[in-house]
């Protein structure tokens, strides 16, 4: 036996100083800019002047009640609202400092640079490999090997590829839910976007699935700019390294998680994550 | 985070548990205060019936501090608190083994008082320790109540009394020394005296803990291993 008592793993007394391993908003890079954003649906104000930056390789987390406005903020971020007609937008989005309202901005070259995953899985109705590959045949991309290799990166990437390598071409909508909304993010890393934005994304899944999402999720940000929306404050809490609350269309509070959860600057915010009625 | 605000969740039924962890946290620390009123008194007036009450009794204090504890672990377990909730908590979690402690020192006290009791008394009968012993007593006390109103200024009082209350114990300490150099024969006695001041003394340490744990649950601030003034300056950010 070895009479050597040397510690193996001496303890960084550097990093136990107090608060040292919160996140400062103030450190990060900048992925997106929101500027001063109003959003009215016809007549109704949507979302009130929203001013945030949203870090690069983090993950931001949006929370707030039913119709606060934060999966309307999420669609503003690749455009989605376009599709709205009574959707009127104002302000600036800066993605890598270009605004991504601009009139010279092409919204498809946008869509692929920001992916989205929603609530629901929606694969196509076509094999899990069309499904991943889909984006890549809309680039008219032929080459086979070349496909072959995104496919098995993405697949791998969002941590499906060994559940279904041996049934490439099965129907995708043979997987369970789990297994689907992995597809789906599968199909949105296939194109190598900078931003993810996840909409509810586990909120349809079984507790099992929810936490392979989240798992993904944290080895996600390692590549790439996440944005998620939540209902579940917990899986806020969990997965995000930032957390924005907003409230009837307002941001109200947006900082480190770790703060926003243990000690939050507003009683709004206080008030709706602890679930008391303001 | 203000006392009001312990009640208006949507869940009524997690209201009662926090309200309810909350008063057995008080009912604990009132039984505290008794303990150690009655172990001084039994070591003032030698009264050994009392201290043996004192001693006895303790397995009431450790008894709360394990049903607190569960009923912590069962709110944390299944409401997963945030924010001041959370933060309610932990403070509770670590004042009752505070608590629990000052209850040992009070046991201790009890021990000394049924030492003491069968040697000869002092003239003073022990008025230093009496003087000591209540000047803790309020110290808790204090604690508690700024506890119960999520008061940081009074938590900041608290801690402030701990510096006199060293003091005390300080000043106790030289008078016995002399004592021992008077008169060898004095040793065993004031032996005890030591022990019971020094009792005494790490209570209102753990009564200073407390008022620290109240500045984090009011304020999320974490004030221990600090110095006074940034108490001060924390408790009224």
């Amino acid at each position: 036996m070895s009479s050597s008592t040397t510690p193996t793993h001496a303890i960084d007394m550097d990093s136990l100083g107090r608060g040292s391993a919160t996140n400062r908003l103030a450190d990060e890079a900048a992925c997106l800019e929101i500027k001063h954003l109003n959003l009215f649906y016809g007549e109704k104000q949507a979302l009130h002047g929203i001013d945030m930056m949203i870090p690069k390789k983090r993950v931001t987390a949006y929370i707030g009640p039913s119709g606060c406005g934060k999966s309307t903020l999420l669609r503003c971020i690749n455009r989605m609202n376009d599709l709205v007609d009574s959707v009127r937008v104002d302000g600036e989005i800066l993605l890598d400092g270009q605004d991504i309202y601009d009139k010279s901005v092409n919204v498809a070259d946008l869509r692929r640079r920001v992916g989205m995953v929603f609530q629901k899985p929606n694969p196509f109705p076509k094999t899990i490999y069309e499904n991943v590959a889909y984006g890549l045949r809309l680039q008219g991309i032929k080459d086979r090997r070349r496909i072959d290799a995104v496919v098995e990166k993405a697949l791998k990437g969002a941590a499906l590829w060994e559940e279904v390598k041996d049934r490439l071409h099965e129907s995708a909508l043979g997987l369970s839910g789990g297994q689907q909304q992995r597809v789906v993010i599968a199909r949105a890393i296939a194109i190598e976007p900078e931003v993810l934005l996840l909409d509810e994304p586990a909120s349809a899944l079984d507790p099992i699935s929810t936490l392979k999402i989240e798992e993904l999720i944290y080895q996600l940000k390692d590549k790439y700019t996440i944005v998620i929306v939540t209902h579940n404050m917990q899986q806020a809490a969990r997965v995000s390294d930032y957390t924005a609350f907003m409230y009837m269309g307002k941001l109200i509070e947006f900082g480190d998680t770790k703060t926003l959860f243990t000690n939050p600057r507003e009683k709004q915010t206080e008030d709706y994550i602890t679930g008391r009625y303001g | 985070m203000n006392k009001t605000s312990l009640s208006h969740h949507i869940s009524r039924q997690f209201n009662e548990e926090l309200e309810d962890v909350r008063n057995k946290v008080l009912a604990m620390g009132g039984l505290v205060e008794e303990q150690i009123e009655n172990a001084i008194t039994a070591l003032v007036n030698a009264d050994v019936e009392l201290a043996e009450r004192v001693i006895s009794r303790d397995y009431q204090v450790n008894a709360l501090e394990v049903a607190i504890d569960e009923e912590s672990v069962q709110v944390l377990a299944r409401r997963q608190p945030a924010a001041g909730d959370l933060r309610l908590i932990i403070a509770v979690i670590k004042t009752i083994t505070d608590l629990e402690r000052i209850g040992d020192q009070a046991e201790r006290i009890g021990r000394m008082a049924i030492h003491l009791a069968e040697m000869e008394r002092p003239k003073n009968q022990y008025s230093e320790l009496e003087h000591l012993g209540t000047q803790v007593r309020k110290m808790l006390h204090n604690a508690l109540d700024a506890f119960a109103r999520m008061d940081t200024e009074a938590a900041v009082a608290v801690a402030q009394e701990d510096i006199k209350v060293d003091a005390e114990y300080e000043a106790i300490m030289r008078q016995m020394i002399t004592f021992m150099m008077e008169d060898p024969r004095n040793v065993k006695r004031t032996l005890d005296v030591m022990w019971s001041a020094r009792a005494l003394e790490r209570m209102g340490d753990h009564a200073c803990n407390i008022s620290e744990y109240i500045i984090y649950l009011v304020k999320g601030k974490d004030v221990r291993h600090t110095s006074l003034e940034h108490m001060e300056k924390q408790a009224r950010d």
